[in-house]
């Protein structure tokens, strides 16, 4: 029996609100991190199963981009966590509060 | 040079704006020629442009229009000049008078560090004031009216350091501003009933619009006089000139004897075509003017400052020609302005040089026995009083007699008995000033009988000069009716119906009788109370003494006026400023701040600074975008 597409997209779904949840909760800036490559994969996988139930090689090739941005994001933002944690000791998104009135 | 009549009050405004600018970097020499050659070039013209309208046949008079002004709808008003006998006299007296003025000028301020800008401010009044006499029409007429007031200002507050001094400046724009306002409100009715200002339409156009003594042309007339009460130093408005002594003996000399202050009567004459109209106003300017006379008189009587003596003698003086004015002789009343400005010069320039010599000393308790060191100043001083006191040969005795004939020829014995009174009184008090300036025991303090002297040429020659003027011009008005004057003036004052050839030539010669036997009446008894029997004045201060107090306290008008006028203003202007414009105006402004300062306080609580904050209102925005797209459309 095949896999409904349903399947897929509610496991995308699901994942996709794990990492929003994460992004939203959590204090650590690489746990952050982790959960906004955890949305993009979700999102990865939504246009994989698109791709592959609408017989289309456009969800597939998106699917690079996506992921090519994903690898470029994430070699920037590293870079900016470690200047943070040079200036300030820390990677606690809570304790980077500067900019508070 | 009638067809460049407007050369007669440009020289002082050039010399106003040369040494205005230049003034101090020229040096002294150059400010007191550019000054002195102003106002006299203005008195070349004017005498060039009187003897070319003597040429003319009798009556005609020239205008000149030398720019358009205003034209708007059917109201216009140019810059127009009127050159007819009585602006010819008049500006002859200013531009004479001004220049003589002018140059004593240059030996009086010499001392004073400030010598550029009083030519300037000087040069300035002269100008406006030719231009006054010269306008055609009502609307320029006031506007130079406010700009004499005006160099009076910067005039008597010109040691504006003082407090005194720049009190009596201010008191003198304020309530000349309460005449003026007076003024304009007349100005104005006159344009709304006749649509028109300038002199020859109005006074064409008024008989047949106004019936004789109509309410509307006696409302002008009287809103006209008031300005002329403020301007003339009149009661109610004379309060601010025996303060304007606080300027320099030129200025009260020029402003407030020869040449501002008759702007009022010169205005009354101008506009007798008007006031002919309104006899009611006639006699309230017959009667304001006799009582005035006899007031300010009265007071002059114990002042100890001699320059307050002879400020309220011109208040006096300016009620003769209001008096003379008032009763229809109006060529009389001129006439006693231009004998008035010789005189009156002559005697503010002679106090002048007694103050000047004195090194300051204005008490004449303080005086005495100057005759001997001063000789040049006490002679003329007392040809100056002796013309201002109506004695016979000098000017002021044809003048001053035959205003009061002119009273007496119309009927009016009532202001004639006020005439007289004064004239007793101010030949009493005017030989009281010079016996006790000039006369008797030395009572002179020793710092200042130290540097006591004649005073230099550059002052003294316009004294000799106005003392022959005081002593002689009065024959320019003899016989009265064919006189050179009065054959002169008589084609303007035509509409007064020549009030002198009333009565049988007999009369004339009485009541120059009577006339001079008042005044020498007044002489008398001042030599007997300042030469013969000098206790008697202390005599009689004990024997009345509230009549002196009240007397010597000029019968507390000042402190009246304080009490009704300028309290309740201040005490108003106090409580507006507190409760008005600290609360109300203040309060709003600094409300809107408040309420932003606290506006903010509130909103500013967004910025948190915790960035996981920031990611729930984005996340929160997008649910609200994705629900809105997916279930509202």
């Amino acid at each position: 029996m095949q896999v409904p597409l349903s399947a897929y997209l509610i496991l995308s779904a699901f994942l996709f609100i794990v990492g929003v949840v994460g992004v939203a909760t959590r204090r650590n800036a690489l746990i952050i991190f982790m959960c906004i490559e955890l949305m993009l994969n979700a999102v990865n996988l939504t246009f994989l199963a698109f791709a592959r139930f609408l017989n289309s090689m456009d969800g597939q090739i998106f699917v690079f981009f996506v992921m090519v941005v994903a690898a470029a994001e994430v070699a920037v933002g590293l870079a900016i966590i470690i200047a943070i944690y040079r200036n300030r000791e820390t990677v606690d998104v809570a304790e980077l509060n500067l900019l508070k009135w | 040079m009638l067809d460049n009549l407007w050369l007669v009050p440009v020289w002082p405004l050039l010399g106003f704006l040369g040494n205005g600018f230049f003034g101090r970097r020229i040096g002294k020499r150059a400010v007191g020629m550019i000054a002195c050659g102003s106002v006299g070039l203005s008195l070349l013209s004017a005498l060039l442009a009187v003897g070319e309208l003597l040429a003319l046949p009798h009556g005609v008079r020239v205008t000149q229009v030398v720019a358009p002004w205003i034209d708007s709808g059917n109201f216009q008003a140019d810059w127009g000049l009127l050159l007819d006998p009585l602006s010819a006299v008049m500006i002859l007296v200013v531009s004479g008078v001004g220049f003589l003025i002018h140059v004593y000028s240059i030996g009086y301020m010499h001392e004073d560090p400030d010598y550029p800008r009083f030519f300037t401010y000087l040069n300035l009044f002269t100008f406006s004031m030719l231009m006054l006499v010269l306008a055609n029409n009502y609307l320029l007429l006031y506007v130079f009216w406010e700009a004499v007031g005006l160099c009076s200002y910067l005039l008597i507050g010109f040691w504006f350091e003082k407090k005194s001094a720049a009190d009596a400046g201010k008191k003198a724009f304020i309530v000349n501003r309460v005449g003026d306002f007076g003024f304009a409100l007349g100005v104005m009715l006159l344009w709304t009933s006749l649509g028109t200002l300038q002199y020859d339409q109005v006074f064409a156009s008024a008989p047949a619009q106004f019936p004789a003594g109509g309410a509307v042309v006696t409302a002008i007339t009287l809103l006209l006089f008031v300005g002329a009460t403020g301007k003339s130093a009149q009661l109610p408005l004379y309060v601010w000139l025996p303060d304007a002594m606080e300027g320099p003996t030129p200025v009260s000399a020029l402003i407030h004897a020869a040449t501002m202050v008759t702007a009022g009567i010169y205005m009354v004459a101008r506009s007798a075509p008007l006031f002919e109209l309104a006899p009611l106003s006639l006699s309230v300017v017959a009667w304001i003017g006799g009582l005035t006379a006899v007031f300010a008189a009265t007071i002059a009587l114990v002042q100890n400052d001699i320059k307050r003596i002879i400020a309220y003698s011109t208040i006096s003086q300016l009620g003769y020609m209001f008096l003379g004015c008032g009763v229809g002789a109006y060529a009389a009343g001129i006439f006693h302005l231009m004998t008035h400005a010789f005189f009156k010069a002559l005697l503010f320039l002679g106090a002048g040089s007694v103050i000047h010599g004195l090194s300051g000393e204005q008490d004449i308790r303080k005086m005495g026995g100057l005759r001997k060191r001063m000789p040049i100043t006490a002679f003329t001083f007392l040809i100056g009083a002796l013309a201002n006191a109506g004695i016979f040969f000098s000017a002021g005795f044809w003048s001053k007699d035959e205003i009061l004939y002119g009273a007496i020829a119309s009927g009016h014995v009532g202001v004639w008995a006020l005439g007289a009174a004064s004239a007793f009184l101010t030949a009493f008090y005017m030989m009281r000033c010079y016996y006790l300036t000039f006369e008797g025991r030395p009572r002179v303090e020793e710092k200042a009988a130290h540097h006591l002297h004649e005073s230099p040429p550059v002052m003294t020659v316009p004294l000799i000069v106005l003392a022959l003027f005081s002593a002689f011009v009065g024959f320019v008005g003899f016989p009265p009716e064919h006189g050179v004057y009065h054959r002169f003036v008589e084609p303007v004052f035509a509409v007064a119906g020549g009030v002198e050839s009333h009565a049988v030539p007999a009369d004339v010669w009485t009541m120059a009788g009577i006339s001079l036997a008042v005044a020498v009446a007044g002489l008398l008894v001042a030599t007997r109370f300042y030469v013969w029997r000098p206790e008697t004045p202390a005599r009689m201060v004990e024997r009345y003494p509230k009549a002196y107090q009240v007397l010597l306290n000029k019968y507390y008008v000042d402190e009246l006026y304080d009490a009704l006028f300028v309290e309740p203003i201040r005490r108003g202007s106090f409580w507006l400023w507190r409760q008005f414009d600290d609360r109300v105006i203040d309060g709003s402004v600094n409300g809107v701040a408040a309420i932003v300062r606290v506006g903010s306080a509130v909103l500013r609580r967004v910025q948190t600074g915790y960035v996981l904050d920031y990611v729930l209102s984005f996340l929160v925005g997008v649910v609200a975008i994705l629900g809105y797209l997916a279930f509202w459309r």
